[in-house]
């Protein structure tokens, strides 16, 4: 593990429910010959609580739609939290007025998932990457804006030349590389990377994560990557969250997540690692298939899956324990001693 | 320049010249809005000038005809006025009608229809639920009715003054909710897109987002609605006109000018009608066939077979 350094980003018991009830008339349903008003919400993120260090590159590892993305937008504001606090440097921002956010936002960068979609098909890449400094730095004349472009372009991997062109007229990799050049305009400190591989092909893939990683050491950058890809997981990271259902299993170092994985989903998941070479693929299998998050299941949310569930799992929640090996995680089975 | 050189490498560009169609309707569209606004220049009389019309030339059929005076192309009407003349008047009158109402519909619409796509909720419920009111009212039925009021309130004399941006007043009122629902639901599609998000992670304020990302990105499909739109404001104008609730008779529209020709066309004065309502059935039919090349460009997706 790097030197451990300050606390960047705390959460503290996160939540984020999404309304899905629709309009008032979707809403009235009748119980029992009554009229009544039904909500229909969707827990995305049920009750985080995680702290992120400055210079690490923390991994969220879960299978879609356990809530990794929202997570990391409402971090970022992007989604207002239903309660919790989210702290970036000792300050609370989930409240702040748009207004009080703007020193943040020059903090705290986003790099999207489809390098396609995530870049203005009608700007060029000069006026995309030039908006975020005339923005936040209203101050800088037209030459050292163009100045700054150029040198994080050159950064970034794509030739300055370019800059007049549409994105339509690069690659995937080249866009991603532009995307990450956005984030980079600002110089800020906190950078989340939500799936920023996952569209592009195998060999571009390693290019970009030298790329994040290089920027990491050259601009001292605190990362949280959201990703499925475990191999991909286990080559960047320097601690690593699980995910199952909106809730957090495990938060671990990535060496002691690998060799010794402590949340039975977390065992379930590594098992499922391809491997070159081995004939005998045997990992666990897991019964049934993922609850539904409109009704999450009482007490562990994996209760429904896990195969050592007991009585407890199924009526009180487990809350983020730290086991003996420093790993933090929620299971009535470890804290018992059972598994 | 630079500006030159891309529209001529353009995909429009290329299929343009490839669409005799197009080519077709965009040649006889620019001769008549030619024709049109330079009708000042080309007309062979002036309709507007009273002096210059003379009652003992009325209803003079074309030259082709027995009777006809030459130097009345197309004849006259029953005021003795040039039909040629008229007609060219009328059409400048209509297309300027016709584009001023599209415009005002366009910015109405697309300033409401960004507000209540973006912000959605309430705003949006509560704007789309207008546009849904206003739709349910024809524009007729909304133009018939403020101009009967304008008229009684302050008199013929004023209207005849006011009519044109009257008439473009009520066509644009009576319209924008085509333009505010066909650019909501661009931007609902839009707004997803993680560009957007990546403005907001930015900080950028709402406004400039829905004016220098989101609208951008929506402009197709307006520019398609546009050509549609212009053609049928003409056509409500010259419906309104025939109503006699348009332009008035001594500032005819072509739809006025069909309308006073109505009067005439069992009398055998057929052309007084007949000429202004081919040159409305043009410009509307190219209008819409040029739109519907637009459409086609715009949208590659969508194959014909």
């Amino acid at each position: 593990m790097t030197t451990m350094n300050k606390l960047l980003v705390r959460l503290h018991n996160v939540v984020k429910h999404f309304d899905i009830s629709g309009g008032f008339l979707d809403r009235i349903s009748f119980t029992q010959g009554r009229p009544c008003l039904r909500s229909t919400t969707v827990k995305a993120i049920n009750s985080v609580s995680l702290d992120i260090f400055q210079g690490e590159i923390l991994s969220i590892v879960g299978e879609s739609g356990c809530g990794k993305s929202t997570l990391g937008r409402t971090i970022l504001g992007l989604y207002p939290p239903t309660s919790g606090e989210i702290y970036f440097q000792d300050t609370r921002v989930d409240n702040l007025s748009s207004d009080a956010w703007l020193p943040f936002r020059r903090q705290m960068q986003m790099v999207f998932q489809d390098p396609y979609a995530s870049l203005n098909p009608r700007m060029t890449v000069r006026q995309i990457l030039e908006e975020p400094v005339r923005f936040h730095f209203p101050e800088l004349k037209t030459p050292e804006v163009r100045d700054k472009v150029s040198e994080v372009m050159l950064q970034v991997g794509v030739d300055p030349a370019w800059a007049g062109r549409f994105p339509h007229e690069f690659s995937g990799g080249q866009r991603q590389r532009i995307s990450i050049a956005r984030a980079l305009m600002v110089d800020p400190m906190f950078i989340v990377a939500d799936e920023p591989i996952s569209a592009l092909d195998v060999s571009i893939q390693a290019q970009i994560l030298n790329l994040i990683m290089d920027c990491q050491e050259r601009f001292g950058l605190t990362y949280m990557f959201i990703t499925h890809d475990l191999s991909v997981v286990e080559h960047i990271s320097t601690r690593v969250a699980v995910m199952y259902l909106g809730t957090l299993c495990e938060l671990a170092n990535k060496e002691q997540l690998y060799q010794e994985p402590l949340h039975p989903y977390s065992r379930a998941l590594l098992s499922a690692i391809p491997k070159l070479g081995i004939t005998n693929f045997d990992h666990i299998r897991l019964k049934g298939e993922v609850p539904t998050p409109i009704n999450l299941p009482s007490g562990c949310v994996f209760h429904t899956r896990c195969p050592y569930t007991n009585k407890r799992c199924q009526q009180e929640m487990p809350t983020l324990l730290t086991a003996s090996n420093g790993t933090m995680v929620a299971c009535h089975g470890v804290e018992e001693g059972r598994i | 320049m630079r500006l030159w050189k891309k529209f001529k490498n353009s995909y429009a560009l290329y299929s343009f010249l490839r669409d005799p169609v197009a080519m077709g309707s965009f040649i006889i569209l620019s001769v008549l809005a030619l024709s049109a606004f330079g009708a000042p220049i080309i007309a062979p009389h002036n309709p507007y000038d009273t002096t210059t019309i003379n009652i003992m030339d009325a209803e003079l059929p074309p030259v082709w005809q027995e009777d006809a005076d030459p130097s009345f192309l197309l004849g006259t009407d029953a005021q003795g006025r040039d039909m040629l003349s008229t007609m060219l008047y009328g059409m400048r009158v209509s297309l300027v009608i016709g584009i001023g109402a599209t415009m005002l519909q366009a910015i109405i619409g697309i300033i409401l229809g960004l507000i209540s796509g973006y912000r959605g909720g309430k705003i949006d419920s509560f704007l789309m639920r207008m546009a849904d009111v206003q739709l349910s009212f024809s524009t007729l039925m909304v133009a018939i009715f403020l101009s009967a009021i304008f008229q009684a309130l302050f008199g013929v004399a004023a209207f005849e003054r006011l009519a044109i941006p009257f008439l473009v007043l009520v066509i644009g009122i009576a319209e924008w909710p085509q333009y505010a629902r066909t650019v909501r639901a661009s931007v609902l599609a839009e707004k997803k897109k993680e560009y957007v998000e990546a403005a907001r992670v930015i900080g950028l304020p709402s406004r400039r987002i829905m004016w220098r990302h989101i609208l951008p990105n929506t402009l197709s499909p307006i520019l398609v609605l546009s050509t549609v739109q212009v053609a049928h404001a003409i056509l409500s104008e010259a419906a309104l006109s025939f109503l006699g609730l348009g332009m008035p008779i001594t500032k005819p529209s072509l739809g006025s000018l069909i309308n006073s020709g109505f009067d005439y066309i069992f009398s055998g004065s057929w052309w007084i009608t007949l000429f202004p309502g081919f040159l409305l059935v043009l410009l509307i039919l190219v209008i819409n066939l040029l739109g519907d090349f637009v459409q086609d460009v715009l949208n590659p997706k969508l194959y014909k077979g």
